[in-house]
């Protein structure tokens, strides 16, 4: 047999691919021989930062990752939570940051596709998106063309595949200027007993190429984009590495699975995300022990001059690695051609454990798959506290604002707090006929689809909430009780919706790894993370690392998003966060209001920093305040509940009072009037219920030793009005807040544009 | 009734548009785009999606999808035919309906619940609440008023009170027009999604009515 052909210059190309120089001794120590060009890429790819959770690995492993109704978790490619029914939810948070700001349009719109391929290889139908989304400065000129490149990236790919984006959050702050925060999280529903595995199980099965065509867009995706820094210079040059996505192609691929899995034709499936082919065939060898043998000569090429390291490498999208039985193979290629999808045999699972490519006749690269996708470098990299300047500072003993009104409405006129309409109007929230709550309520409640196809009436009324949130102030002046927030504030959303949180999917974004501080935080985050899913019984079934968000060593703030999932036995019953009729009685439950300006939006739009210490929270009392919103749920004491996070009681409340209600306030509380207006103090909910509940309510908190403070009532007219302390005509609040995003980011559109937006 | 819900690869609606058929009592029939067989249904959905992928331009394949050819021998018999968004675009490529549509003013996807002015005789001036959500449904004809003389407009764009000023208009329609039917009636176009106003849990159940009406439209060949 032909001996494979060494790589020229070996050393040299492994540092231009990423590969460090021990790195580059370990590859060759597997492999007892100079790899060749395709061994070289191949691993340069896996044991990125991106594949191999190089970095992070040895903290992760901290994390809570059980629980009775996991069937999936960590290590597949999304958490599964059976919801009972027979049913079962796929869901898990991504990010898409580094292409989203060389390409922002691609960018999110690939990192849409990419997590509902995740959802679809555990043979769910994708059910829901959410995106959380943070950008810089919103006045510059490059934050607006990276808002309208995203939104539009999102909207073009979601929209057009049939999934309807339901939630997420839209948040500014300059760290994110050269490095915004595209995270997507995606539901899927699938039969309990019908979990796909992404596992090589049985000899002599025929891995089948699924989808579109392999060309040279997105080569190295993983490891020059996502596993480097940005310079301010020269990331125009990157932008080939960005995927190109095709959602007509997504679309087909997506309704062409399902169906394989409807008829159990497949054993073992894989998407191809970062990393191509040879990530999809080195984990599903590497999972079962098991080998396999891949003829590249035989994958479907657009550009036929291609290389064997870039058909290995290439992340073009819409592809997926199945492996069948050989007679069903023809069944295979039958479903897949009805769809006008390629499906092409291009290997099969071998008995050893070697990986093997070959090319024009001859082997390019053979190594164990076990090394490619499990035995990558670990680090315990250096680690030094993260200390942010001003985390020192007293903030709350400031003095109170001269104009509370002004104040108020300068919070409430925020980008960070005005409804993101502008954004979700660019999306379809409703394709799917189960949204329940969408865009702009506490968490999305979708019911979940009938499980006998295509024409059929819902089984029954089961349902899901979900929350994504992050809060990368907080998580900047403390990682550590950051992330014990993030993660309560998402559990308590999805709760006020009478949901019962279950588990939890992150999003890690971070600075370089290779910074001491970076890790440290990371350490302290995943700490708090896990003490706050440990105690609100939410453990996490899966997520994503996203490192090297930094620009020129400027690192974005540690900033953990979270995403929630609840379960509804009946989502009629789901409980809003908006009055429903005058006259309805408001209360404050759950912890007594505290100080907490630290890191507040108030902070922010009052002073223009960042300081503090965000408040502490006690994740008991925070447990007992779910619990209870969960039972008063159920047993119909609450009208609406909307939590009390960014901006404090006042944004709460006149988000509370909807499009149609106004409130008297009638609070008497013990601190400044702005603090009670302002404080972001954690583990409260104000909820409305009618007058002869109140009492009901207030015995429930008090069994659950919580605060229940009246505060006021809903009226038909539309003012908010608090003696003589603060008086806001909502009308006028609302056409305010309606304008900050036009106002932002149409300025190049006709006058005219903006009037439409009156429904 | 039996009503056909036609699937082009790209179609995404047609589930919900399934469901929506059921909830109102009828039978849907799934229909795909590569056969001109219609099975004998009594009416045919040409539902919301993004046929083909809708690349050159929304609909302008899927007009020569076999499928296609069948709706137009089955309307031409009088069958009723509802066109839903990009079914409403298709039905307008394949020359079905009149006028056509492009994208929205705003340049911009829309998507928002919108109050409706229905204008056909039966219900002239009732206003319905539906969903729009489109990124080129901005309709466009050389003469709007010969359409309302001849009683083709079948719904406007409008506010609460059944006003159509321009700033309840989403994407910038000509005269408001949100939906056209064909000189004989048996042939609707509707940009909003009445498929997805048909469940209390969901929001408005305005689109039962409309979906009955264009179910019910059948006239003498």
């Amino acid at each position: 047999m032909v001996p494979i052909e060494p790589a020229v210059r070996p050393r040299h190309l492994a540092g231009e691919l990423g590969l460090s120089p021990d790195e580059y001794d370990r590859i060759e120590l597997i492999l007892g021989r100079v790899p060749s060009t395709a061994e070289l890429g191949a691993f340069s790819v896996m044991w990125s930062e991106h594949c191999s959770y190089k970095s992070s690995r040895v903290h992760l492993r901290r994390l809570p990752t059980s629980g009775d109704q996991l069937l999936a978790g960590p290590g597949d490619n999304a958490g599964v939570v059976d919801v009972g029914g027979g049913r079962a939810v796929a869901f898990k948070i991504e990010s898409h940051n580094h292409p989203s700001f060389v390409e922002p349009f691609q960018g999110a719109a690939t990192g849409v596709g990419g997590i509902v391929r995740d959802i679809l290889t555990m043979g769910a139908r994708p059910i829901a998106l959410l995106d959380p989304l943070r950008f810089g400065d919103p006045d510059a000129s490059r934050t607006r063309w990276v808002v309208d490149g995203v939104v539009r990236g999102i909207g073009h790919y979601g929209n057009s595949i049939g999934v309807p984006t339901v939630g997420g959050e839209v948040a500014f702050d300059p760290c994110y200027q050269g490095n915004p925060l595209v995270n997507v999280l995606c539901v899927g529903v699938l039969p309990a007993d019908r979990v796909q595995r992404a596992r090589a199980e049985h000899v002599g099965d025929v891995a089948v190429l699924i989808g579109q065509r392999t060309g040279r867009d997105g080569i190295g995706g993983a490891s020059v984009l996502a596993s480097a820094d940005f310079s301010s210079a020269g990331d125009d040059a990157k932008r080939p590495n960005v995927q190109v996505g095709d959602p007509f192609a997504g679309n087909t691929l997506i309704e062409c699975c399902l169906e394989l899995f409807d008829r159990d034709l497949v054993r073992g499936i894989q998407d191809m995300g970062a990393a191509g082919i040879v990530c999809s065939s080195a984990e599903m060898a590497a999972a079962a022990g098991l080998g396999m043998r891949i003829d590249l000569d035989d994958v479907p090429l657009r550009e036929p001059s291609m290389q064997a390291w870039e058909i290995l490498c290439s992340e073009s999208q819409e592809r997926m690695l199945a492996l069948v039985e050989p007679q069903q193979v023809a069944a295979v290629v039958d479903i897949c051609a009805r769809w006008g999808v390629d499906a092409t045999p291009i290997g099969a699972v071998t008995g050893d454990d070697r990986l093997v490519f070959e090319r024009g006749g001859a082997v390019v690269h053979d190594a164990p798959a076990r090394a490619l996708a499990d035995e990558g470098p670990v680090y315990e990299r250096p680690m030094q506290p993260w200390t942010p300047l001003g985390s020192a500072e007293d903030v709350d003993a400031l003095p109170p604002p001269d104009d509370l009104t002004a104040a108020a409405l300068t919070v409430l006129t925020s980008p960070n707090i005005a409804p993101p309409t502008w954004v979700t109007e660019q999306y379809d929230s409703i394709v799917g006929a189960g949204t329940v709550q969408g865009p702009g309520s506490s968490a999305a409640v979708l019911r979940l689809p009938p499980t006998d196809g295509w024409g059929t009436l819902p089984d029954d009324r089961r349902g899901i909430a979900i929350a994504t949130d992050g809060n990368g102030r907080w998580c900047t002046l403390d990682p550590e009780l950051g992330a014990r927030l993030v993660v309560a504030e998402a559990a308590r959303n999805v709760a006020c919706t009478g949901a019962q949180p279950v588990s939890a999917t992150n999003c890690l974004n971070f600075g370089s790894p290779e910074q001491p501080e970076v890790m440290g935080a990371f350490a302290a985050t995943i700490d708090g993370m896990a003490a706050a899913c440990t105690a609100l019984g939410t453990p996490i079934s899966g997520g994503n690392v996203s490192f090297y968000n930094a620009t020129d060593d400027l690192s974005v703030h540690p900033t953990p998003v979270v995403g929630v999932l609840g379960v509804l036995a009946d989502c009629a019953r789901a409980v809003g966060n908006t009055v429903r009729e005058p006259g309805a009685v408001l209360y404050l439950v759950g912890a007594e209001t505290r100080p907490g300006l630290g890191g507040s939006e108030f902070l922010w739009r009052t002073a223009g920093r960042i300081a503090g210490r965000p408040p502490e929270i006690d994740l008991d009392e925070e447990r007992r305040l779910q619990d209870l919103l969960v039972a008063a749920a159920d047993a119909g004491l609450l009208g609406s509940a909307h939590d009390v996070a960014t901006g404090g009681v006042l944004t709460t409340l006149v988000e509370t009072c909807g499009e149609r209600f106004g409130a008297v306030i009638d609070a008497a509380p013990a601190l400044p009037a702005h603090q009670w207006l302002f404080s972001e103090s954690p583990s409260r909910v104000v909820v409305s219920t009618s007058p002869s509940t109140g009492a009901s309510l207030e015995r429930a908190c008090a069994a659950a030793e919580l605060s229940c403070r009246r505060v006021g009532t809903a009226t038909a007219e539309r003012l908010l009005r608090w003696g003589d302390t603060l008086q806001l005509d909502l009308v006028a609040v609302r056409a305010a807040q309606r304008q900050v995003f036009s106002d932002l980011f149409d300025q190049n559109e006709p006058a005219d544009a903006t009037a439409a937006s009156q429904h | 009734m039996r009503i056909g819900v036609l699937v082009f690869p790209g179609t995404c609606d047609d589930r919900d548009a399934a469901q929506a058929v059921a909830a109102i009592g009828h039978t849907p029939v799934r229909l795909w785009h590569a056969t001109s067989d219609l099975h004998g249904v009594d009416a045919v959905v040409l539902p919301g999606g993004f046929s083909y992928g809708d690349y050159l331009r929304a609909g302008a394949i899927a007009r020569f999808a076999p499928a296609v050819r069948g709706v137009v021998g089955f309307a031409e018999r009088g069958g009723p035919v509802l066109g839903i968004c990009n079914g409403f675009q298709v039905l307008c490529e394949a020359g079905m309906l009149p006028g056509a549509l492009t994208r929205n003013a705003r340049l911009r996807f829309v998507h928002r619940v919108q109050h409706l002015r229905l204008e056909a005789p039966t219900d002239r001036g009732r206003v319905v609440q539906i969903p729009v959500k489109h990124g080129e449904g901005r309709y466009v004809h050389p003469a709007p008023h010969d359409l309302d003389a001849a009683g083709q407009v079948f719904a406007r764009y409008c506010g609460p009170d059944g006003s159509t000023g321009s700033e309840v208009n989403p994407n910038g329609s000509v005269d408001n027009i949100a939906g056209v039917t064909n000189a004989a009636g048996n042939v609707i176009g509707l940009m909003p999604h009445p498929e997805h106003a048909v469940d209390p849990l969901l929001g408005s159940t305005d689109g039962r009515l409309v979906l009955t009406r264009a179910f019910g439209a059948a006239v003498a060949p």
